[in-house]
């Protein structure tokens, strides 16, 4: 992405190589879109929220970056529930490493890295190479998703609870692009994962009502076009099953990428029912609709389908009413090779890190539904929350208050920046960028993890 | 004339005609003792077909060499993407080879939308999926013409498995461009989703019930009926129980044949083939005095031969035939 205007006058240091700074002030930001103060971060925690005065700063020395932050936002780094980094197994469409740089550059300090690679992660072993992985790329913090069964293949449970106790502390367990179909095995997760506080995140798709072939929303469009459809009641009754699972299992469940209105009010009757369900919808549903099929692109083709604006229009208000918890990307990068088929043998799946913050300050932000602390809250805090980064065990704090104390974990945003989406610009291997000429209001400009800034605003973000 | 034909929907009213006047000289050349006319004399077309065909193929191989084009056909089935290949490769391998024309079937819908956008060469779509087969179309508005005369108001009933029809798609279009009245007919099941709300906005109508509709109940008299292939397998697809209660339900049997040709003997029976006799057709009912299946054979490779004139004249000099 080309972004303009960039008020940044800091040194990338994004170069691991590099010295460590050890001392950042960001001034003049507006915290969470509030009042206007200046953010001191020393030795990765941030040490003060307030004012820095010329006097301070000098004595801080020459080492310290100074960011002129003047009108733009800090937001706590960003956390995105769902991403496909595609290693092990498709490291020509992405890697770790790249998909790390993607999400730094996207605002994000943390991401959970869903299980479906080649081989699965669907033990200790599997799960702690992914972490490794993460950390040596030093972007963002990587945490893996655990399958729920073996190999995805939803039918025996996968090594839980070895993942659980494994160096990777594996909390969020998902079959994603797969449905946990069977009732009895579903019940099983939930009973299971109680024992270490897991959670199972549900690709909601009943197999019967939208199968293989299915590739797009059910309605009078896919029936003009010929392609099989994908109706809302698939992913609707497997919701509607789930939560009921929920309630009789006394655990917790989370489901992954709600896309239809019908979804929102069963979220919404469980949620009042104390019901504990938690829930995320991705930045395309939230602003893409359906009939952008009627050209056959694939760069459209995703799962769940594109639904019709109504559906965007309840997936929204569901997201401003706390009903939807959370926003998550299923940031899904593809070789161009997987998506130059005939639409319904092409891949599912777009990008979606580098855009993810642009995209909800056009649906959520310019539209008065979300202000900057409500997505602080969609974005950061309950993805956090729901993945348990709360920075115990061994696990990494994110979704912290931009408060003295915390983590230096901040995303800064630029609410005015005018984004035109250029695919080629992007730090993914991937092209398959639906965005791609699009016009977009809001753009992140600097990322830090623990104090480390992560993402370079000379270089496209 | 656009430079692809992918839907009928690229073809107005005028062009429709055009193709069908080009069509009915074109036909007279089919009935010549020699058959070749000089047309499309160094043109290249490439019959590349992804789907097993085999009156769609042969139809416009004819059609191309009749006019002296060289036809080439490349078959394969199942996807390309099974071979590693991705589609825009494989047409882009061919396309580079400086064709003029693909004909292609696929069984994806969409697939000729696709490759238009990644070749030079003049895309015709011979079927895609169950999206459109724009030359089948055109083809049965030839023969209906030619049976039935004008078709400016004239109602036609489409019988069948409307939600796996390229044919049904297609025809909806092109008679209507025509102004035929057209009802289809089909078991819920088989009808495409949110079809209630594409009738309206494109002016046709729906029935569940064949015999209101071969009885005049629902817009009238018929003027033709065209029976659709109906696939067994949709059985396992828990679309209808058995073939013999689809039959019943939605089959032209002997006695309806007996009642709708009392009604209108100069009736027209279409079938797109190939037919699954006795099950959406009686024997009886294709081997009619009113059936013209075999003058949509026929009329299909004068069609094609004037779609190709039409396509590529603007490379060529000469006059149709």
């Amino acid at each position: 992405m080309t972004t303009t205007p960039s008020r940044e006058r800091a040194t990338p240091t994004t170069d691991p190589a590099l010295p460590h700074v050890r001392t950042t002030v960001i001034v003049g930001v507006r915290v969470l879109g509030g009042a206007s103060a200046d953010i001191l971060v020393r030795d990765g925690v941030i040490e003060r929220v307030g004012r820095v005065s010329r006097a301070d700063r000098a004595e801080f020395g020459a080492d310290a970056l100074v960011v002129d932050a003047n009108g733009l936002v800090a937001l706590p780094g960003l956390v995105d529930l769902h991403v496909h980094l595609r290693e092990p197994g498709r490291e020509d469409a992405e890697t770790v490493a790249s998909g790390s740089a993607a999400a730094a550059a996207g605002g994000f300090t943390a991401v959970l890295a869903m299980a479906n690679t080649s081989p699965v992660t669907d033990t200790a072993e599997a799960a702690e190479r992914v972490l490794d992985l993460g950390r040596a790329a030093g972007l963002v913090d990587v945490q893996p998703v655990g399958a729920v069964t073996k190999g995805l293949a939803g039918e025996e449970l996968a090594e839980l609870g070895l993942m659980a106790r494994s160096r990777a502390r594996v909390r969020v367990f998902s079959d994603d692009g797969h449905c946990i179909d069977d009732a009895r095995v579903m019940r099983r997760a939930l009973e299971y994962v109680k024992a270490f506080g897991g959670v199972v995140s549900q690709h909601a798709q009943d197999p019967r009502l939208a199968g293989p072939d299915a590739c797009c929303h059910e309605s009078e469009l896919s029936g003009r076009l010929g392609l099989p459809g994908w109706p809302g009641i698939a992913e609707e009754s497997v919701v509607a099953r789930d939560v009921l699972l929920a309630r009789h299992t006394e655990s917790r469940v989370h489901i992954a990428h709600v896309s239809t209105a019908g979804t929102v009010e069963v979220l919404r009757w469980a949620k009042r029912q104390g019901i504990d369900v938690t829930a995320e919808v991705t930045p395309h549903h939230l602003l893409l609709t359906s009939d952008l099929l009627s050209g056959y692109d694939p760069v459209f083709k995703v799962n769940p389908p594109l639904r019709p604006q109504e559906d965007v229009e309840a997936l929204r208000a569901g997201l401003a009413d706390g009903t939807i918890d959370a926003v998550a990307t299923d940031h899904a990068p593809h070789a161009r090779h997987d998506k130059e088929h005939a639409f319904v043998d092409a891949a599912f799946g777009m990008l979606g890190l580098e855009t993810a913050l642009a995209v909800v300050s056009e649906s959520m932000v310019l539209t008065g539904l979300l202000d900057w602390e409500g997505v602080a809250r969609v974005m950061s805090v309950a993805p956090a929350r729901i993945a348990q980064l709360r920075g115990s065990g061994g696990v990494a704090a994110h979704g912290m208050p931009l408060t003295a104390g915390s983590p230096a974990n901040i995303t800064l945003v630029d609410p005015s920046a005018i984004t035109t989406v250029d695919r080629a610009t992007s730090v993914s291997l991937s092209r398959n960028n639906p965005w791609h000429g699009r016009t977009l209001t809001g753009a992140v400009v600097g990322t830090w993890l623990r104090g480390r800034r992560t993402s370079d605003p000379g270089r496209p973000s | 004339m656009t430079r692809h034909l992918l839907s009928s929907a690229d073809l107005d009213r005028h062009q429709v005609e055009e193709i069908l006047t080009t069509a009915a000289s074109m036909h007279d050349v089919q009935r010549r003792d020699v058959k070749k006319i000089p047309t499309l004399r160094g043109r290249t077309i490439i019959n590349l077909f992804f789907e097993d065909s085999t009156r769609t193929r042969s139809s416009f191989e004819i059609a191309g060499k009749w006019m002296s084009a060289d036809t080439i056909n490349i078959t394969g089935t199942g996807s390309s993407a099974s071979k590693g290949e991705s589609l825009r490769d494989t047409v882009r391998t061919i396309d580079a080879m400086g064709v003029d024309a693909l004909v292609i079937r696929h069984r994806a819908s969409g697939a000729c939308h696709q490759v238009a956008q990644w070749v030079d060469a003049s895309v015709i779509n011979a079927g895609d999926g169950t999206h459109e087969h724009p030359t089948q179309a055109l083809l049965d508005a030839y023969t209906l013409r030619n049976r039935i005369g004008d078709l400016d108001g004239k109602h036609v009933a489409i019988v069948g498995d409307l939600t796996h029809s390229r044919v049904f798609r297609s025809n909806v279009i092109t008679l209507g461009r025509l102004g035929a009245r057209v009802t289809v007919v089909a078991p819920p099941t088989l009808m495409p989703s949110g079809i209630g709300s594409w009738a309206k906005t494109d002016g046709f109508s729906t029935s569940y019930d064949l015999d209101d509709v071969l009885e005049g109940a629902v817009g009238g008299g018929v003027d033709a009926v065209m029976m659709l292939r109906v696939q067994r397998e949709r059985m396992s697809g828990g679309y209808f129980p058995t073939a013999r209660e689809y039959t019943v339900g939605y089959g032209l049997t002997r006695a309806r044949l007996e009642r709708v040709v009392e009604a209108n003997p100069d009736i027209a029976i279409l079938h797109p083939g190939p037919m699954n006799r006795g099950l959406e057709i009686a024997a009886d009912a294709a081997d009619s005095a009113q059936s013209v299946v075999l003058d949509q054979v026929s009329a299909g490779v004068a069609v094609r031969m004037a779609v190709l004139y039409h396509l590529l004249s603007g490379l060529s000099g000469e006059d149709a035939a």
